[in-house]
């Protein structure tokens, strides 16, 4: 069996879990530290080599706060070819890699480690080319994702995903993790957006995958790489598709008195023909959390409140509007409100995006789910969530992506209690197996990292693992590219699995317990 | 229906412990794109039927041997469409054929290829075991996404047995531009209007004319007619069929035909034989008898891919692999059918 199956010994903040105890990655006799440095220092500047412990915490966590962990080295290499000499060393000492762009991944994707190496690009972060005329930007994998709609804004071209982190975030870990954002309803995920990618393999070979034409012979490598949490290659280069800036848009915003008729509007626009930019919804707890945080002038009565985003050529959008007006209103919407410019357009949306904020404002810890379910069964997996909440004590906010039924339910705790975490984290693991059970999925968008490794067993059989084992195998026979994350063991798998029985029947029953 | 499917794992478990290569069939319509091949025949049209469809999900689950014609049926009545509009290239065509051949109609530059609206999949795999990955919304990244690696692997790496694809609504209007147009200009032109928001969902050029298809509500599809100029065709439907299909007369030549990919914007490529175009210019379709080594040649020099689509017998059908890339590939094909019985040698030689 493959060496990355092998326990990793992450430290989780408050508490150790045996789970992390011991360390096998398999990797030769151990390197000490200085020699280390001096083998990275012969590939690398000085500067771009950091083994001290106060350079080193910086990178102890991504945007997954409760999981913590310094890497043994972090590098920092300004050019592909010094990720390519840094990785050969990887390769020959045997050490893990871990890949990290900004570090805003919520699932952990980014966590370091501890006998490995933290390969930051933050370097890297050059747009190498504009191409107008076949509307693509070829830019290196550190380049912060709204830096490239910035940079082509001059030619009437952006680059669509927009990930709630876009400020921050880079192109690399939007490849790494397929993010989404608001508006991939209708502009679609990282995975549409990417025509090419420059990968290094562990091997240290540079493959090609796609182009500036539309598809390339042979298995779509292109689209595997998407959302593969940098455990297939290491991003050296990414040609991204620019679209031309809309006309305009229009943002609707529509109150409901019931969870239940927001639920319905959202089905009806869709099957409605209406594919809109974007359409969010927030519940009333959320709503009150944002109208005392930064007061954008939301009904503060709602139950739900719906924000409903158009756009495109001018007077399709106008027909547009109009019809979803009256869809909203048809579904009971007590109040709709259409923004009358785009001043009015960014308060409407300064709300939703501030909510995060402003639910961190009323509790110390927020832990901040991902499951996808399909949109005809929202309202009812909310009540259901509210009734976990109830039954675990913890309060929950519910502001997501209602258009593609990707939840993000926030579980407010506090860390310094005894034991919520822990509580947060099995209301959090509920919340999966509900999607799970409703025909959805685990990770809409943040990824698994080494957050959802549980319930990855729960949406797979122990022989689709396997696929996914050898499926990294044919990338990275060693394991060196994150171990450990995203896939879990089947050992682990067994473990959790003899603590959820479902209906009786003990999942992987064709694995031997320990 | 389970029947059907465990029969299929049951003949492939049976041909994986002979080393019986197996060639996949599902309408026997694409039998022609890839490499020919020698195998046992193993019919999976029989597994059909659509498991789940619900037009306000904007999904469909359905069986892969479900024919084509049955599923845009379907689907039609409720005003909605498949994104790719794949080519049938006969009425037998299956669901499981276009996502295995992973071609793409007319509407591909707007809406992206197959792979891009698959969802989910099940497949029995090359030791007959039944899997299933993806799902059937629309964000999903648990695990690797072996959904769209299904698409387009020729039936390579797995029986596909059902297919779970995003849909898309049917634009209220569609209207397609007619204007006279050099094949130069109207590379030129269409990538020029592809830098507008205009709702542009198809461009086709067939020597002489360029064929531009506005979609969406009607002032907006009229409007954008008047700024394209020229003559129109009303409810070009059945146009943009014969395009899809290839029973426009721009492909009535006997010459081998290929499938030529390139940057959108390139210029002409100076191959010899009528060129059609689609997808803004991004794909070009050549009726040639020139030789493949020059074809590749000069599609390489302009960053492109050739396929030899139709034609006798050659040996590479598609540009052939570097080394590396062809290494990861033969490992994936090991981890999916590790005694090589699926549709061995028609994507390349080596696997």
């Amino acid at each position: 069996m493959i060496k990355l199956l092998a326990k990793v010994p992450w430290r989780k903040t408050g508490r150790v879990s045996s789970w992390y105890a011991q360390n096998s990655v398999g990797m030769k006799m151990q390197a000490s530290l200085s020699e280390l440095t001096k083998r990275f220092c012969q590939v690398l500047p000085e500067d771009a080599v950091l083994v001290k412990e106060e350079q080193l915490v910086p990178y102890e966590c991504d945007g997954l706060t409760a999981y913590r962990q310094v890497p043994r080295l972090a590098l920092l290499p300004a050019t592909c070819e010094q990720v390519q000499a840094a990785v050969s060393v990887c390769r020959d000492l045997e050490l893990p890699i871990v890949a990290r762009g900004a570090g805003t991944s919520l699932s952990g994707g980014a966590l370091p480690h501890p006998e490995g190496v933290l390969l930051n690009f933050a370097r890297l972060n050059r747009v190498l080319e504009i191409d107008p005329q076949n509307r693509t930007a070829t830019v290196e994998p550190g380049v912060r994702n709204l830096a490239i709609s910035e940079a082509t804004r001059p030619y009437g071209l952006y680059y669509a995903p927009d990930p709630s982190s876009q400020i921050a975030c880079t192109i690399g870990g939007n490849i790494a993790e397929n993010s989404g954002g608001i508006h991939c309803l209708k502009y679609g995920l990282t995975v549409h957006n990417i025509l090419a990618l420059k990968v290094l393999t562990v091997d240290g070979e540079i493959i090609e995958l796609g182009g500036k034409h539309l598809e390339s012979p042979g298995f779509d490598l292109l689209a595997l790489m998407n959302g593969s949490e940098g455990m297939l290659g290491v991003v050296l280069q990414a040609t991204v598709k620019l679209l031309p800036q809309p006309h305009e848009r229009k943002v609707l915003l529509a109150a409901f008195s019931h969870v239940r008729d927001a639920g319905s509007a959202v089905a009806a626009i869709i099957s409605h023909g209406i594919i809109p930019a974007g359409l969010e919804m927030m519940d009333h707890f959320t709503i009150q959390a944002t109208e005392q945080y930064c007061s954008p002038g939301y009904p503060k009565d709602a139950a739900a409140i719906l924000i409903c985003e158009l756009d495109g050529y001018e007077e399709e959008l106008a027909d547009q509007t109009e019809h979803a007006r009256q869809l909203l209103e048809q579904h009971q919407a007590t109040d709709v409100r259409l923004a009358s410019d785009e001043q009015e357009a960014e308060v409407l949306w300064e709300g939703r995006k501030a909510a995060f904020p402003a639910l961190g404002n009323l509790s110390p810890d927020y832990y901040c789910m991902d499951g996808t379910i399909p949109r005809k069964h929202l309202a009812e997996v909310l009540e259901e969530i509210y009734a976990l909440s109830g039954k675990f004590g913890l309060r929950v906010a519910n502001v997501f992506h209602a258009g593609d039924g990707n939840l993000h339910p926030l579980i407010l705790y506090d860390a310094n209690e005894e034991g919520q975490l822990e509580k947060a984290e099995e209301f959090g693991s509920e919340i999966l197996q509900l999607c799970v059970r409703m025909g959805g999925t685990i990770t809409g968008e943040h990824g698994v990292g080494v957050e959802k490794l549980d319930q990855m067993c729960v949406q797979f059989n122990s022989k689709e693992l396997q696929t996914f084992f050898a499926i990294k195998s044919a990338f990275d026979e060693h394991g060196l590219l994150n171990p450990g994350k995203a896939i879990p063991t089947l050992h682990r798998c067994a473990e959790f699995g003899a603590m959820h029985v479902h209906k009786g029947k003990l999942p992987h029953a064709d694995l031997p317990r320990f | 229906m389970t029947d059907s499917r465990e029969i299929i794992a049951a003949r492939i478990r049976d041909a994986a412990k002979h080393k019986t290569a197996l060639q996949l069939l599902g309408g026997n319509t694409k039998a022609f794109y890839g490499r020919s091949i020698q195998a046992t025949p193993l019919c999976l049209a029989v597994h059909s039927g659509v498991v789940e469809y619900e037009p306000s999900e904007l999904y469909i689950t359905a069986r892969c041997g479900t024919p084509l014609n049955t599923i845009e049926q379907i689907i039609g009545k409720e005003n909605q469409m498949l994104p790719f509009e794949p080519p049938h290239f006969g009425p037998a065509a299956t669901l499981g054929g276009a996502v295995a051949a992973g071609l793409a109609g007319p509407r591909r530059a707007s809406s992206g290829a197959v792979r891009d609206s698959m969802l989910g999949v099940e497949i029995i795999n090359g030791k007959g075991e039944y899997l299933c990955f993806g799902g059937k919304v629309m964000k999903n990244v648990a695990g690797y996404d072996v959904s769209r690696l299904m698409s387009g692997a020729l039936g390579t790496l797995g029986a596909l047995m059902s297919v779970t694809l995003r849909l898309q609504p049917r634009p209220q209007c569609e209207h397609t531009a007619v204007v006279p147009e050099t094949h130069a200009d109207a590379i030129h032109k269409m990538n020029a209007w592809a830098r507008t928001p205009m709702p542009i969902t198809a461009t086709f050029h067939d020597g002489k004319h360029l064929y531009v298809r506005l979609s969406g509500s009607s002032s907006a599809v009229e409007k954008c007619l008047s700024a394209i100029g020229g003559d129109y065709i009303e409810q070009s439907e059945h146009f943009w069929t014969r395009v899809r299909e290839q029973t426009h007369e721009a492909f009535a030549s006997d010459a081998p035909l290929w499938r030529i990919q390139v940057p959108p914007s390139t210029g002409p490529l100076g191959i010899s034989g009528p060129c059609a175009m689609e997808w803004n210019g991004a794909l070009r379709w050549y009726a040639t008898h020139t030789e493949a080594s020059t074809i590749r040649e000069i599609t390489c020099q302009a960053d492109g891919q050739a396929c030899r689509f139709r034609g006798p017998v050659i040996e590479h059908v598609f540009n052939p692999l570097p080394p590396a890339l062809l290494k990861i590939h033969q490992r994936l094909k090991h981890a999916f059918d590790p005694e090589g019985i699926l549709n061995p040698g028609k994507m390349y030689p080596q696997f």
